[in-house]
């Protein structure tokens, strides 16, 4: 007695819902008559028959889902036929139909649970077939087609039927994007690094990071003897070029006039204890509140102190009028370490300055540096210069005069050194706060005996401030 | 869109109501015996068409494309045929394939996926399926120009002279395959007819949104003339493409045919159209069925009777009977046939293929 199996109505679906029986129990169906219709996740469709005969059992009732290849329907004129004429026999017939053993090869059902392309194409047997000398668990194909293609929400839906559209929330989400411009190399999310699909294939077989490249060929494209060569250990050295422009050229153009100065360097040896006791108990004042404090600012001041005494450092040569030209006010530099190169912007007036007030000109002026908004004023009509090479934890050095000025004052990193201190019986070894600094100075305008009076003021004020009282 | 009028930019030579109508242009010549064979087709290909759904609806086919609505489209145009023309389908021309004389069993065979392309193609000039959208009209302007070259075009004997003609939808328009074809046609004036069935649906997206002008008109932006026909008139169809067949035969060129037609069914069996079409508009198509209007000329006139009509129904159903127990006996390949069909000499490298292919298949403890 035949049974129409639910088929695959669609491609490679996995169930359908029974919406309606067309056809009844005792109903005499002829081929391709239609018996039910059914809904799948992508169409509602009507099934044919592929048997003609009576209709003996319905083996699904309307509502229900169930897999392809289910029996849904008995036609056939049997025996079955008269036992379910009467009576509500959905639920009845519908129980009981999966058990019963199917009058067909086993060889047959192999490839009849197929879904995908119905139960009458051998081709397409769902179950995997065990391999010779194997024992690997046979998974169901339809297990995993199951999960990659889940059907559980339908794919589409009636033209009449209109979804309201949700309304989004006029507000910002996430961060802000980032500003137009080139990524940094190696940013996460940012470009990535300019290779061709063959060359980041050899990369990821062989494990190398193309954000780490420097691509040699043109533009900076990485190409795969980079990669080959950065997997067998690294690159070798290679020369990078860069034209000289800017803030970079503008060093270089200063440096080289530099030194068509005569121009020797002093150090001297600095306990500075004292001003770093001082910085404490100045940190501690509301004047201070928000301002950051550090030794160059004690430093900046005391060199304003001793210039009053020594002028001369405070000095420059007039080329033009063969003059020595001993400035009223010192513009006061500080070399800065900027994003744009090095730069050397000026306090102007800094002689004025208490200390205050000074603090104040410094904060702006690194927080102007850092930010690359140095404008051509700040850097114009320096008189001295002083460059903070202790940040970089460097005892000191040798620096080389800005054009135009006469001395230049370096400041080494300040470390905790025995210092012997007392006379005398008193004598003693002291852990002290120690500061190399050096001036660099215009030989033609500073004598070494200015600059030597210089550094000496410099370090007195340094060791005990409370002498710049008597300046 | 508003449809076309019957004019002189819409070829017509039999209303929906079964009226024959004059057109200043074109004009049928044949007999109303010869109408009657071109009913008996398109009331066979509708069948077929219908078999194959069923089939696929009982799950012994994978998918179908139905033809329903477009049989006068195909039997009018495929009518105006004789050898050695090439015909190049796409994959609903089943139809054409019938008046080929294609057997619908073979039809079945990529469907089924026991086979690819099994029929003869040679002896009946009749292209495989092309699946892919719109490929197929690249090949068919190869193959005109083929012809050009084998000099079956433009001789002093018309019989002598053949020409291509390739089938293609509305959607496939939209492809660059088939720009590039109308250029290529153009450009060489190679022998072929473009055969666009103008469905009014890609899959779902409405002609409308496809194109701003009517499709036949884009043939003028070529260089080659374009028609618009009555696709649901198959005596139209059959005038045109006779027009257009002889016009490429004797070398002038190609020719765009825009059928105006209607896909009564689904794109294919795995679509579902109630998703993207209100049923007023199937119902005013369906008023204009191309079977209907020939069978109520073809009454009205005496040529058929109820008993012709019996007999071909009963000979449609002695088809489908045969294409029902064809299809379920259709042999299923083993995969490694299919490296014997792509090449008339099998490269090495196919040979190698296959020849893993089967010891991958021994592998398995059981067969398929």
């Amino acid at each position: 007695m035949p049974e129409f199996k639910l088929p695959d109505p669609g491609e490679g679906l996995q169930e359908a819902e029974i919406v309606r029986w067309l056809v009844a129990v005792g109903d005499t169906v002829a081929v391709n008559d239609i018996l039910v219709e059914i809904e799948t996740a992508k169409s509602l469709v009507e099934l044919p028959s592929p048997y003609a005969g009576v209709v003996s059992a319905l083996l699904v009732a309307e509502g229900e889902d169930v897999a392809v290849g289910t029996p849904i329907i008995r036609i056939g004129e049997d025996d079955a036929a008269t036992e379910v004429t009467t009576g509500p026999v959905l639920t009845e017939a519908a129980a009981e139909p999966v058990a019963e053993p199917q009058p067909s090869t086993p060889a047959e059902d192999a490839g009849r649970t197929a879904m995908l392309v119905g139960y009458g194409a051998k081709g397409g047997a769902v179950a995997r077939r065990p391999r010779k000398g194997g024992g690997v668990v046979a998974v169901p194909e339809t297990d995993q087609v199951s999960e990659a293609y889940d059907t559980a929400n339908p794919v589409s839906r009636k033209i009449d039927e209109v979804t309201p559209s949700d309304r989004l929330d006029a507000t910002a989400s996430g961060d802000y994007l980032p500003p137009p411009g080139r990524p940094s190399a190696g940013a996460r999310g940012g470009r990535r690094p300019l290779s061709t699909p063959a060359v980041r294939r050899v990369a990821r077989d062989l494990g190398v990071d193309l954000n780490q490249l420097v691509g040699s060929g043109a533009n900076g494209l990485i190409t795969a003897e980079d990669v080959v060569a950065a997997a067998a250990g690294g690159l070798p050295g290679r020369d990078r070029r860069s034209p000289l422009r800017g803030v970079r050229r503008e060093m270089f153009k200063a440096m080289t006039a530099s030194l068509q100065v005569p121009q020797a360097t002093a150090m001297i040896e600095a306990d500075v204890t004292g001003s770093v006791e001082m910085l404490e108990l100045l940190k501690a004042r509301r004047e201070f509140t928000g301002l950051r404090v550090s030794p160059l600012l004690v430093f900046a001041k005391a060199a304003c102190l001793a210039i009053s005494k020594i002028p001369e450092i405070n000095s420059s040569y007039d080329a033009e009028r063969d003059e020595v030209v001993l400035h009223g006010a010192v513009n006061l530099g500080i070399a800065a370490a900027t994003p744009r190169g090095l730069l050397v912007p000026n306090i102007k007036n800094a002689e004025r300055m208490n200390l205050v007030e000074l603090t104040q000109a410094l904060n702006a002026m690194v927080a102007v540096a850092r930010e690359g908004r140095v404008q051509p004023y700040d850097l114009a009509n320096g008189t001295f210069t002083i460059t903070n090479i202790g940040v970089f934890g460097v005892d000191g050095g040798t620096p080389i005069l800005s054009p135009g000025e006469a001395a230049i004052m370096c400041l080494g990193t300040i470390r905790r050194k025995p210092w012997v201190v007392g006379t005398g019986e008193d004598e003693r070894i002291e852990p002290r706060s120690v500061c190399t600094v050096s001036l660099t100075f215009d030989h033609r305008l500073v004598d070494g005996e200015a600059a030597s009076k210089f550094l000496s003021e410099v370090a007195t004020i340094m060791s005990n401030p409370g002498l710049a009282l008597l300046f | 869109m508003t449809e076309p009028l019957p004019g002189p930019d819409f070829v017509q030579l039999l209303d929906p109501a079964g009226n024959r109508v004059q057109h200043p242009d074109f004009s049928y010549s044949g007999t109303d015996a010869d109408l009657a064979a071109d009913l008996r087709d398109m009331i066979l290909a509708r069948r077929i068409d219908t078999e194959a759904t069923a089939l696929q609806r009982k799950g012994e086919l994978g998918l179908w494309a139905p033809l329903l609505g477009q049989e006068a489209s195909q039997i009018g145009s495929a009518r105006a045929l004789r050898d050695p023309d090439l015909i190049v389908p796409s994959y609903r021309e089943h139809g054409v394939a019938w008046c080929a004389g294609v057997d619908p069993v073979d039809l079945l065979t990529t469907f089924r996926g026991t086979g690819m392309t099994e029929w003869p193609s040679r002896p009946a000039n009749f292209h495989f399926y092309s699946f892919v959208i719109g490929a197929q009209t690249l090949h068919a302007v190869g193959m005109a120009m083929a012809q050009q070259r084998d000099g079956v075009v433009g001789n002093p004997e018309p019989a002598d002279n053949g020409a291509t003609i390739v089938y293609f939808g509305d959607g496939a328009t939209s492809q660059g395959d088939v720009n590039e074809a109308f250029i290529f046609a153009a450009s060489f004036a190679a022998p072929v007819v473009f055969f666009c069935q103008n469905n009014q649906y890609a899959i779902s997206e409405p002609m409308v949104l496809q194109s701003k002008i009517p499709l036949y008109r884009r043939a003028a932006g070529f260089g080659f003339p374009g028609i618009r026909v009555d696709g649901n008139d198959v005596i139209a169809v059959r005038a045109v493409t006779a027009w257009a067949m002889e016009r490429a035969r004797r070398g002038e060129g190609p020719v765009l045919i825009e059928a105006y037609t209607y896909r009564m069914g689904a794109h294919t069996t795995s679509d579902d159209p109630t998703k993207y079409r209100q049923s007023a508009e199937e119902d005013s198509w369906r008023a204009k069925d191309p079977i209907e209007r020939l069978k109520t000329y073809l009454t009205r006139v005496g040529a058929v009777d109820a008993a012709w009509l019996d007999a071909v129904a009963a000979e449609s159903d002695a088809l489908a009977e045969r294409m029902r127990t064809g299809c379920l006996a259709l042999p299923e390949r083993g995969l490694e046939t299919f490296f014997d069909q792509a090449y008339a000499d099998t490269p090495e490298l196919l040979l190698r293929q296959r020849d893993e292919h089967l010891a991958y298949e021994a592998s398995f403890e059981e067969s398929r």
